[in-house]
């Protein structure tokens, strides 16, 4: 039986890793991904803990968690689309335009 | 799950994960971010969530990372290959994995150290249908109606985000 805390330490490494990828990457689809490596690291956070506790509260959570999620998905990439249509590009650095 | 599991499991969650992040082909980043999905659906399996591990699949893996395919493959992305391993901003590349190395190692440190027991073996049909849905449709169901409700918000969001306007 593995104990509970290595879980919790590699989902600390997933979110870490999703951190750097949103700070490196300039493709927002990628940043995308990288936000929704983040997610799925605190998921697997929450999915130990309710072990650890023996209750399901914490799977519920992870379930809304991917609700939320799904819907972040739908509307994003649909921004990301239309910014595409207008702009020609999915560069964050090119899509400034909103910068003070 | 005995330690050289979870050990090999966690070696391609990360190898997975930081293939994601540094592949400069956006089609790779998201087929490398499908296998850390589902080998997380695997940890999920040996922390006895069986349900969360098939929503995992189907809805994750599945349902989502079909839409960022769809719309990478929309888009004809190229490689993007000076932002991943050219000399461009090298400082703030540094400084960011400078920046996630800390964190990575500041939480390790922290959860490895925490107090906790051995957790007891899990009640009956821990982690299943059952169990789960029992709580989510009493406990949690005001939660539950307000994401019908998000659905629906996200669902026309996109569509009407998405839609091609005659000018």
């Amino acid at each position: 039986m593995v104990p509970t805390g290595w879980y919790l330490a590699l989902s600390a490494v997933l979110f870490a890793i999703g951190t750097v990828g949103v700070l490196v990457r300039r493709n927002v689809i990628v940043i995308f991904m990288a936000i929704e490596l983040m997610l799925n690291a605190v998921n697997l956070t929450f999915v130990a803990l309710a072990r650890q506790l023996g209750t399901v509260d914490g799977q519920v959570v992870v379930f809304f968690t991917m609700t939320v999620a799904a819907s972040e998905a739908a509307v994003g990439l649909a921004i990301i689309l239309a910014v595409f249509r207008n702009r020609a590009t999915v560069n964050a650095d090119e899509l400034a335009s909103l910068r003070w | 799950m005995g330690p050289l599991t979870f050990a090999a499991l966690a070696a391609g969650l990360v190898a997975s994960a930081l293939t994601v992040v540094l592949h400069p082909n956006p089609v790779k980043s998201a087929l490398a971010l499908v296998v850390t999905l589902f080998l997380l659906a695997v940890v999920f399996v040996f922390l006895e969530a069986h349900m969360i591990a098939a929503l995992q699949v189907i809805v994750y893996a599945g349902a989502i990372m079909v839409l960022f395919l769809f719309v990478i493959m929309l888009l004809n992305l190229q490689d993007d290959a000076a932002e991943t391993r050219g000399s461009d901003r090298i400082a703030l590349r540094a400084g960011a994995w400078l920046g996630g190395g800390v964190l990575a190692g500041e939480l390790v440190t922290l959860f490895l150290r925490l107090p906790l027991a051995a957790p007891s073996a899990a009640p009956e049909g821990y982690g299943g249908a059952a169990v789960v849905a029992r709580s989510l449709f009493t406990d949690y169901l005001l939660p539950f109606e307000l994401t019908s409700i998000l659905l629906l918000i996200a669902v026309v969001g996109a569509v009407v985000l998405a839609q091609r306007r005659e000018a």
